[in-house]
C-alpha cells in the first residue's frame, strides 16, 4: 500500500469512526446507515461485477437472504441487542457457501446472459419469500424484535456494524487488487478464453469472487432488515436494490477501489432527497430513470478512470511539450 | 384416474395457448438481440404501455382491442425506434453491450414511472363484455380471447416472417445478423437497420399488449414479471433464434399451465425459472442457440 493510498484510508475511516460524536442526530446517522450500506453494497457489486466483468443484476437475492436470516432468527426476541452482529459473520459464510453451486451454474453462461440468469435468481427469491408462508410471513412480512438500546445512541450499533461490513468489504476490494486473484480476474475480464488458456485457474476465481461478493451482500442485508425492523417480499428482495448498487459502481468507476465509494455517497443522498421530494407522487421513478441515463449516457466508464484518463492524457502532452521544447522527438510516449 | 388426465389435457391446451401470447413477445425480444445484440429489457414495459393503449382507446373511444392493435402497432413502433435513436445508438461499441442492459432497464423504469404517473397503480383490465367467453370442446373449455390471441401470434408471426424474408429490409436485417461488417461493405446502413429493427421488435410488443391485456389485470410494475417470463423464454430457446424462442414459449406456457393444475398456481412461474437453470446447466447456449464467442 502506498503512504498516499493509506493515508486516504486511515482519513475515511477515522473520519466515519468519529462522525457520531461529532453529529450525534438521529436523522444524520439514519442518513449515513443508507449510504455506507450502500457503500458496502456497491463494493461488494464490485467485487464480481467490477474486477471479474460479471455483470450480475441478481444481488438483491442475496441480500433479502441475509434480511430474511435475521429476521426468522430473532423474529420473537435479541436479548441484549448484540446477538443479531453475532450472527452476521456466520451468515455471510453460510451464503458464501451456499452460492458455489449457483454461482458454477450461472457463471457458465457471459456478459447478457450472465445477467439475465442473475435476473432470474432475484424472481426466484422474490416468488420463494411470497409463497413460503411458514417461513417468511408471505406477504405480509416478518417482523424483528426491538433492541433494548438506549434511545439517545440507538442508532450506534448499527451505525457501527455497517462500518465494519464496509470495512471489511474495502478491505477484500484491496487485497482483491493486490493479490494473485485479483490479477487472475482482470485477465478473465479481459478474456476469459485466453486467461483459461494460460493457464488461470478461472472457475476458481470466479466462484471466489461470487462467494465474496455475495457473502457481504447477505450480511448487509442482515443488518438492514434488524435496523429496519419490518420487512416484506418486495423490500427485501428490491429490484431496485440491484439496480443501486449497479449504478454505484458505474459511477464511480468499476472495478476500482474508490469508484464504488464515490458513486455511492454521491448517489444515495440524492436518492434520498429524491424520495423526500417526490416520494409520494410518482415522479420519482421517472426522476430516477432520468438520472440513470444521464449517468449511463455521459460516464459510461465511471468517475474515477475517466479522471484518471484525463490526468494522464495531461501528463503526456506535458511531457510531449518538453520533450519538442527540448529538440528530442522521443519523449511523446 | 380419468380426472387428472381431464385437468392435465385442460392444462395442456391452455398452456399452449397462452404459450402462443409469449412466442409473440419473445419474438420481438428476439429480434431485437438478432439485430444488435441488445438484450432489450424495456420490451415487456413496451407491452404495458400497450396494453394501457388499448385500455385507453377502448374506454375512451370505444375501439374493439383486437382492432386497436392497427393503431397502437406504430405508436410502438415509433416509440422503440425514439429509444433505439436517442439511446443506444449513442453508446460506444466497445461497452454497448454492458450498457445497453442497464439502458434498456433504465427505459423500462422510466416507462413504469410515466405510466403510474398517467395511470396511477390500480389494477386495470380489458372489458369488452367477451373476456370471459369460452367455447366447450369435447369436454374441455376453450377461451375465445386466448383462441383468438393464439391465431393473432401465429398471424404476427407469420407477418414477421414475410417481412423478415420477403422484403428488401428484411434482407437488410438478416445480413446483419449474420454478418454486420460484410452487411455494410454491401451497402446496408447498420444504424437505418438497428433503428428500424428495434422498432419493428417494440411494434409487435402492440398485439402482445393489447392480448395481455385482455388475459389478466396489469398495472404500471406488471413489466417485471413478464419480463422475467420474456427472458427465460428467450435465453432457454437460444438468445437469437426465433423459432427458438417460439418452441421455447410453448414448452414454458404448457409446463406452467400443467404445474399450476397439478400442483399449484404459486409454484407455476417456479417451474420457469427452476427448467432455466435446469437447461443451462446441461447447455448453457440454450437449446436452438448457436455459440457467439464472448455472449455465452
Amino acid at each position: 500500500m502506498t503512504a498516499a493510498g493509506l493515508l486516504r484510508a486511515v482519513i475515511f475511516f477515522g473520519a466515519l469512526t468519529l462522525l457520531p460524536f461529532v453529529f450525534g442526530e438521529q436523522w444524520v446517522l439514519n442518513s449515513l446507515i443508507f449510504t455506507l450500506m450502500y457503500v458496502g453494497l456497491a463494493s461488494a457489486w464490485n467485487l464480481l461485477g467490477g474486477y471479474a466483468g460479471y455483470p450480475s443484476l441478481g444481488h438483491a437475492a442475496f441480500f433479502g437472504v441475509g434480511a430474511y436470516a435475521i429476521a426468522i432468527v430473532f423474529e420473537n426476541s435479541v436479548g441484549s441487542g448484540y446477538p443479531p452482529f453475532f450472527l452476521l459473520p456466520l451468515i455471510g459464510l453460510a451464503t458464501a457457501l451456499l452460492s458455489v453451486p449457483i454461482g458454477w451454474v450461472a457463471m457458465r453462461t457471459r456478459a447478457d446472459v450472465f445477467a439475465i440468469v442473475t435476473i432470474t435468481l432475484l424472481f426466484i427469491a422474490q416468488t420463494l419469500a411470497f409463497n413460503l408462508r411458514a417461513v417468511t410471513g408471505g406477504a405480509q412480512g416478518i417482523s424483528v424484535a426491538v433492541p433494548p438500546f438506549p434511545v439517545e445512541t440507538y442508532n450506534w450499533p448499527f451505525y457501527y456494524a455497517v462500518l465494519a461490513l464496509l470495512a471489511l468489504a474495502m478491505g477484500i476490494s484491496f487485497y482483491f487488487r493486490r493479490s494473485k486473484i485479483g490479477l487472475s480476474l482482470s485477465a478473465v475480464r479481459a478474456d476469459e478464453d485466453k486467461a483459461h488458456g494460460v493457464g488461470v485457474r478461472v472457475t476458481g476465481v470466479k466462484l471466489i469472487a461470487f462467494g465474496a461478493s455475495v457473502g457481504l451482500t447477505a450480511m448487509l442485508g442482515g443488518v438492514w432488515a434488524y435496523y429496519v425492523g419490518f420487512i416484506y417480499p418486495q423490500f427485501a428482495v428490491d429490484p431496485l436494490v440491484t439496480i443501486g448498487m449497479v449504478l454505484m459502481a458505474f459511477l464511480g468507476g468499476r472495478a476500482t477501489l474508490w469508484g464504488p465509494v464515490i458513486g455511492a455517497f454521491i448517489l444515495v443522498p440524492a436518492q434520498q432527497y429524491f424520495a423526500y421530494e417526490f416520494g409520494a407522487s410518482h415522479v420519482y421513478l421517472v426522476a430516477y430513470a432520468a438520472i440513470f441515463l444521464i449517468i449511463m449516457l455521459l460516464l459510461p466508464r465511471g468517475i474515477l478512470p475517466t479522471i484518471s484518463d484525463r490526468l494522464r492524457m495531461r501528463r503526456r502532452r506535458r511531457q510531449g511539450a518538453q520533450a519538442k521544447s527540448h529538440g528530442a522527438i522521443g519523449g511523446a510516449k | 384416474m380419468p380426472w387428472s388426465l381431464h385437468a392435465l389435457v385442460q392444462a395442456v391446451i391452455l398452456g399452449v395457448l397462452t404459450g402462443g401470447v409469449y412466442a409473440l413477445m419473445a419474438s420481438g425480444q428476439t429480434l431485437i438481440f438478432g439485430i444488435m445484440k441488445v438484450v432489450n429489457l424495456a420490451q415487456a414495459a413496451f407491452v404495458v404501455l400497450a396494453a394501457y393503449l388499448t385500455y385507453s382507446l377502448f374506454t375512451l373511444a370505444g375501439i374493439d382491442p383486437f382492432l386497436s392493435i392497427l393503431i397502437t402497432t406504430p405508436i410502438l413502433f415509433a416509440v422503440g425506434v425514439a429509444i433505439q435513436w436517442t439511446l443506444l445508438r449513442v453508446l460506444r461499441p466497445e461497452d454497448a453491450a454492458e450498457l445497453s442492459l442497464l439502458v434498456t432497464f433504465a427505459a423500462a423504469l422510466g416507462l413504469e414511472g410515466l405510466l403510474e404517473l398517467v395511470y396511477n397503480t390500480t389494477f386495470r383490465s380489458i372489458q369488452p363484455g367477451y373476456e370471459n367467453f369460452s367455447w366447450t370442446v369435447l369436454g374441455y373449455q376453450v377461451n375465445m380471447v386466448r383462441f383468438f390471441a393464439f391465431l393473432l401470434s401465429l398471424t404476427m408471426l407469420g407477418l414477421l416472417y414475410l417481412i423478415l424474408h420477403r422484403t428488401k429490409f428484411g434482407r437488410a436485417v438478416r445480413a446483419t445478423v449474420q454478418n454486420p461488417m460484410s452487411a455494410q461493405l454491401l451497402g446496408v446502413n447498420p444504424q437505418r437497420v438497428a433503428a428500424l429493427g428495434f422498432g419493428l421488435g417494440a411494434a409487435t410488443a402492440a398485439a402482445a399488449g393489447a392480448i395481455f391485456g385482455l388475459i389478466s389485470p396489469f398495472n404500471p410494475g406488471s413489466h417485471y414479471d413478464l419480463i422475467s417470463r420474456l427472458l427465460t423464454i428467450v435465453v432457454l430457446g437460444g438468445l437469437g433464434s426465433i423459432g427458438g424462442s417460439i418452441i421455447a414459449a410453448l414448452v414454458m406456457g404448457v409446463g406452467s399451465a400443467v404445474v399450476a393444475a397439478l400442483a399449484s398456481p404459486i409454484w407455476s412461474d417456479f417451474a420457469f425459472f427452476v427448467v432455466l437453470l435446469l437447461v443451462l446447466l446441461l447447455r448453457p447456449r440454450g437449446l436452438f442457440g448457436a455459440r457467439v464467442r464472448g455472449a455465452i
